[in-house]
């Protein structure tokens, strides 16, 4: 099957519920199982009868591979194993093994016991569906079953985030769930070598931004959290257990020590240690600094953040509360928000990517007033400011992914769908390569060249070599490889004729052919053998002519001179049947010039 | 394909492996025998050592006095200690392309093969690997630099033969040299690439090399070397019990044709179970006495199931009040680097950080100060914490240099202390020779979790490879059991057996046959396989052959000048049948053949009018023919007719 076929369930043109469907080699995997925050009705999930219109998805579906512990990544897997059905093996790294069930155990809480919501999976299915779990560490080839083949790479964006190849037979893809090629506070930058894939499916959230330096980003939060709490206003920066959150700790936990601030810092989520810890045990996913430093001090204990109560929301005072979730969409930070927002004084930053129909969404796009299920409308007088912290690759990132891997088809993901369009132009433009954007439900083949690879005898290789070499060096002569494909039982075997009739056990039979023919040249013989030479080498330009001792041959084709001092020369050819076609054209030449 | 063999230690092995003009270095092991013949470095002077009386042998140069020390029968070189490296006389370092480094106790000459000596290759290791390996490098060498030497001792190399055993016994001892220097060890670490188990890595195109875990230690390995159809395993130093690290991965090294195998046991004749299960005796009973535990050790590895096996015996015996001291310059970094390398233990251990917990209990007694660390006997701190009765862990293994000294010459005298050695790299009487005459107590619990001959002998026909390569050594029963024959490598018809020794170099066995090319899709469309006998096809075909990074593509050709490729050549086989080559013939019109029969099967055709002659035999036919080429052609398509291709 020389297609490669891609069908995104969920990101194709949009941002969530990642769910990308890849059949190569008569394979089908799963990229990605997510969920999107933004809905709360089933367009929540992806579309599985996409797959199957009932029953389980194990007939369908080789195995799922999960690219890092985002919701909108990794959402939808419980779902997707235990509702839906799926018992095949399902491939992760191992920080994100460890760290994926807490999120998902805590919207699950916030889905079921905050919004009352039904039909959703329960406790039991996270621990389920995570003994289908099969953990990988960076660089390891595994062999799924005998045909695919995975790897991870590094890609920065979160703890455990990885990038993934996957092959089967000689095609190959590359897909980069969320990626980062900028090393951030805690993390490295994404890496990747030249593995040459026939498609790189990249994610494209800013595929239209190069952001300015990270420094200047942060610098700029540091400014606007210290004039806030100067003024005696409160911050409040929603975000997610993990990931961001840590990076924002460790810039304002340093900013407080160097400026002496005293306006409490508060992480509201019980979790802050034991998410701290993931990122002690996984440290050798962190970046270069943080891992030489570890052992002197470890930069996930902080002084100056310290855990919130609930009954803080009304203290009064500065304080700087960083709370979950991150879109603002239910839980605490939403609570928190609801108190805040009618204050000035207040500030709001959020500093991730925020889905449509979430009320971060809302306030990021203007919203004054925002209206919620129980009819309770708010006022929004805080200041709300977005700060892209958000730790995906740019354009340029994603331009600077694709000059190290060289794919030879790209197709975009999980952005809107004008700036991957715009991204799809670019691309196609340096890089010469087509870019696919399919939307979600929609296919995208990918054509691909088939190399077979099959047993050569090294004879046959070895003698194509030694004749190659001992020619003079010409960059322009093509090397040709000549021989006999034997298959037998399922073995394809290519050898030389001599070595192939001996495998079959057949004796070959040779046939020759001589003629002479006789021209008027008078001269030595070794003249006309001269003359016929130059001819020759005219006329069989694309063969190698060669003159040894008054014999003249191309191939098999020998050209000998008879008759010495006479005006009468004979012209002796002889070729096998092989060469049927130079042999007999030689000898039409010479009986042309015999006449 | 060549072996060169440049360690004199299996347990500290070091090869060259050269195949399809690659060359590879196997390991790059450091003998440390060597020190043993060297006197104890201490921090602080000792008096015992310094007053030792000089030892020179009768009539030799007067140059010698001073360089060697006498204590009981033994003598001592009074000098740094000195190392045996790699053989350097073989192989130039400098055309060294990949090193393949087994785990950190494998690694330990690095710095002695890659720095100046011109080395521009690669160096590949595990993470655990590079990380421990740099902690044991690195208190080796500040072992030795906290105590400088004036003086250098060499002249007694010149005298070997006049020396007592076991110095006159040593081995090359002019190749011997002093230690690297930090920034060496720093330069040589540099150039390790860090590789994860089942990393597929790709050597020049020519060779595919995979590390597959081999259950010894954190981040050990064993490789599997391969090419298109042959494969080759390196086996090094690997475990099939259950301990800490990852296990040991069988299925990678199955049906290899060349089976390198090395670093076996070094105890052979005691099962670290049981000997573990002494030394928490031993342990236990000491501090009820009121004595200290002195253990030696490597600042990693089975330190790590030592602390913990240790606390929980000590607390089921009612000793778990007596503290115990982790004392090395790289302790912090060593238990602080054991409990990040989840990814590399046993799923045992791997399942505690998904909690998360730390993989190793040491983080927990080190938190309730039940495990105590330092860097040096002297650092801070130390001497006010520090209380008896009490184990220490400390090295050198080999008593001769680093805080161990110390403790030998504070508590040597004490018959209620104990040592207990655990690590089997150096004999323990050899050990202990310049401290005799000694009080304390010894015990002797090597554990060495690696193969024994039993396991490697069983994982051998297991793994069935085509040949077997290993030291001379494991052919023959250890000197400790002269007599016993459970304790070599059997010898099997089935497969090739081949030993090597210190300084050879060994041509294996392997010929390479058969490579891979790729087929274009064009090409591939282009054949048509006919069938020769059942179930046997047969296909020319001709392609242009691209070759890049070793890899082989055909790809189609264009058609040549005469319009046709050669893709469309086919070959002739059979004989021809003559009665029916002379009846097509006649009815070609060729009324005038005459057929002359040669010999057997041999025939001579004469056509007047065609101006024709055709030579025949099984597996010729020769048609010389002096006229126009119609008439030749339509001899060769009545040939064709008789004869069947491919």
């Amino acid at each position: 099957m020389p297609d490669i076929k891609l069908t995104p369930l969920g990101a194709g043109q949009d941002v969530g519920r990642s769910c990308i469907l890849l059949s190569m080699g008569g394979k089908n995997i799963m990229l990605d199982c997510g969920m999107h925050m933004g809905y709360n009705d089933e367009r929540r999930f992806p579309d599985f009868t996409y797959i199957t219109q009932d029953g389980p998805l194990t007939p369908f579906i080789d195995c799922v591979i999960i690219s890092h512990f985002h919701l909108d990544h990794c959402g939808a897997l419980p779902y997707m194993s235990e509702m839906v059905g799926y018992t095949g093996p399902i491939y992760m790294t191992h920080p994100t093994k460890a760290i994926a069930p807490i999120l998902l155990e805590d919207m699950r809480k916030v889905s079921v016991e905050k919004k009352g919501e039904q039909n959703f999976f329960t406790s039991q299915m996270i621990k389920d569906c995570m003994k289908k779990v099969i953990a990988v560490t960076l660089h390891q080839s595994v062999m799924v079953d005998k045909d695919i083949e995975i790897k991870a790479y590094y890609a920065g964006h979160v703890l455990g985030a990885a990038m993934f190849w996957v092959r089967v037979g000689s095609q190959s893809i590359v897909y980069t769930g969320d990626y980062n090629m900028t090393p951030d506070r805690h993390l490295g930058a994404a890496w990747i070598d030249k593995c040459k894939p026939n498609v790189l499916i990249s994610e494209a959230t800013y595929a239209t931004t190069i952001r300015d330096s990270k420094r200047c980003r942060e610098r700029d939060f540091l400014k606007k959290v210290h004039e806030c709490v100067d003024k005696g206003g409160k911050v409040l920066i929603p975000v997610f257990a993990l990931g961001r959150a840590q990076e924002l700790c460790i810039l304002l936990e340093t900013y407080w020590e160097r400026m002496n601030l005293k306006a409490p810092i508060y992480f509201a989520l019980g979790l802050t240690e034991k998410a701290n810890n993931y990122y002690k045990m996984f440290i050798t996913w962190t970046n270069q600094k943080i891992r030489k430093t570890f052992v002197q001090r470890n930069m996930f204990d902080f002084k100056h953040i310290k855990p919130f109560d609930r009954q803080f929301i009304d203290n009064p005072g500065p304080m700087v509360v960083f709370a979950t979730p991150g879109m603002l969409h239910a839980g605490l930070s939403l609570q928190i928000f609801k108190k805040w927002a009618p204050n000035e004084n207040n500030m709001l930053i959020m500093p991730g990517f925020c889905v449509q129909g979430t009320v971060g969404h809302k306030i990021l796009n203007g919203a004054k007033k925002v209206e919620f299920e129980n009819r309770q409308i708010v006022e929004v007088k805080m200041a709300v400011e977005y700060m892209s912290f958000s730790a995906h690759a740019d354009a340029k990132g994603i331009m600077q992914l694709i000059q190290y891997c060289e794919p030879k088809n790209v197709m975009l993901v999980h952005g809107e769908a004008e700036k991957i369009a715009f991204l799809k132009d670019k691309i196609e433009q340096e890089f010469n390569i087509k870019c696919f954007n399919p939307a979600n439900g929609e296919t995208a083949t990918i054509q691909t060249p088939i190399k077979i690879p099959i047993d050569v005898s090294l004879q046959l290789l070895k003698e194509e070599a030694r004749k190659f070499s001992a020619l003079p060096p010409d960059p322009k002569r093509r090397r040709t490889l000549h021989g006999v494909l034997m298959i037998k039982d399922n073995n394809v075997t290519f050898m030389d004729v001599e070595e192939a009739c001996k495998e079959a056990g057949i004796n070959r039979h040779i046939i020759r052919f001589t003629s002479t023919v006789y021209i008027n040249d008078p001269g030595p013989a070794v003249s006309t053998a001269h003359k016929l030479y130059d001819i020759m080498k005219e006329k069989l330009s694309q063969w190698t002519v060669t003159f040894v001792e008054g014999e003249i041959s191309v191939e098999s084709v020998m050209i000998t001179v008879e008759g010495e001092e006479d005006d009468h020369k004979g012209v002796r050819v002889t070729w096998t049947n092989q060469d049927e076609d130079i042999g007999s054209f030689v000898l039409n030449l010479i009986n042309n010039m015999g006449q | 394909m060549k072996l060169y063999c440049l360690s004199n230690d299996p347990n500290k092995p070091c090869h060259i492996l050269t195949f399809r003009e690659i060359t590879m270095m196997l390991d790059c092991g450091l003998s440390m025998q060597s020190v043993l013949n060297f006197l104890p470095l201490s921090y602080v002077p000792s008096n015992r050592l310094l007053n030792l009386p000089t030892f020179m042998p009768n009539d030799v140069d007067p140059d010698l006095e001073g360089e060697l020390k006498e204590n009981g029968d033994r003598i001592f070189v009074d000098s740094p200690p000195e190392f045996c490296p790699p053989l350097d006389k073989l192989v130039d370092f400098a055309q060294i392309d990949v090193i393949l480094i087994s785990n950190y106790l494998c690694m330990m000459a690095l710095p002695f093969v890659t720095e100046g000596t011109g080395f521009k290759g690669r160096v590949y290791a595990t993470e655990p690997t590079l990380q421990m390996g740099r902690l044991l490098l690195e208190e080796l060498v500040s072992y030795i630099e906290l105590c400088p030497k004036a003086n250098i001792a060499f002249q007694w190399k010149s005298f070997l033969h006049k020396l007592p055993y076991p110095l006159s016994d040593s081995f090359k001892p002019k190749s011997w040299k002093q230690i690297f220097n930090l920034s060496s060890v720093n330069a040589s670490l540099s150039r390790v690439q860090m590789v994860g188990y089942n990393e597929k890595i790709d050597v020049f195109g020519a060779l595919q090399v995979i590390p597959a875990s081999s259950g010894y230690c954190l981040g050990s390995t064993n490789w599997v070397i391969s090419s298109d159809h042959e494969k080759i395993v390196y086996l090094s130093g690997s475990s099939t019990l259950t301990t800490h690290p990852k296990p040991m991965d069988h299925n990678a090294l199955k049906n290899a044709d060349i089976f390198i195998m090395t670093d076996l046991t070094q105890t052979p004749i005691s099962n670290p179970d049981s000997m573990l299960g002494v030394l928490c005796v031993v342990v236990s009973l000491t501090l009820r006495g009121g004595g200290n535990v002195l253990i030696p050790c490597y600042p990693t590895g089975v330190v790590y199931d030592l602390f913990e096996c240790l606390s929980i015996k000590m607390q089921d015996l009612g000793v778990a009040q007596c503290p115990m001291y982790f004392v090395s310059p790289v302790s912090d970094i060593s238990l602080a680097y054991s409990n990040i390398l989840a990814e590399w233990l046993s799923s045992a251990k791997q399942n505690k950080v998904y909690v998360p917990d730390e993989p190793f209990p040491h983080a927990m007694l080190v938190k309730n100060s039940r495990l105590k660390h330092f860097k040096y006997i002297h650092s801070s701190g130390f001497s006010t914490e520090f209380q008896e009765p009490c184990v220490v862990f400390c090295g050198h293994p080999s008593l001769r240099f680093g805080d161990v000294v110390q403790f030998m010459e504070l508590w040597g005298n004490n018959p209620r202390n104990c040592i207990v050695f655990t690590e089997p790299d150096f004999d323990y009487i050899e050990a202990l020779a310049p401290y005799q005459p000694l009080q304390m107590k010894v015990a002797h619990c090597a554990i060495d979790t690696s193969l024994n001959f039993t396991q490697a002998n069983k994982l051998i026909r297991d793994l069935k490879p085509t040949t077997l390569v290993i030291p001379e050594c494991y052919t023959q029963p250890p000197n400790a059991a002269p007599n016993v024959s459970d304790y070599i490598i059997e010898t099997n018809n089935e497969r090739n057996l081949i030993t090597y020794k210190w300084g050879e170099v060994i041509n294996l066995p392997l010929k390479r046959k058969q490579a891979q090319v790729y087929l274009d899709n064009s090409v591939a469309q282009k054949i048509m396989p006919i069938e020769i006998k059942n179930g046997l096809f047969l296909s020319t075909i001709t392609g242009s052959l691209s070759v890049k990074d070793n890899m082989h593509n055909i790809q189609d050709l264009a058609a040549s000048a005469l319009g046709r490729t050669q893709n469309y050549v086919k070959y002739e086989w059979g004989s021809v049948n003559i009665t029916e080559f002379m009846q097509k013939l006649y009815q070609e019109g060729f009324t005038d053949a005459k057929l002359e029969t040669i010999g057997t099967n041999s025939y001579m055709i004469h056509m007047l009018e065609a101006d024709t002659i055709i030579q025949l035999d099984d597996n010729n036919t020769h048609v010389l023919c002096n006229r126009d080429d119609i008439i030749r052609t339509k001899i060769r398509n009545v040939l064709m007719q008789c004869l069947r291709n491919f």
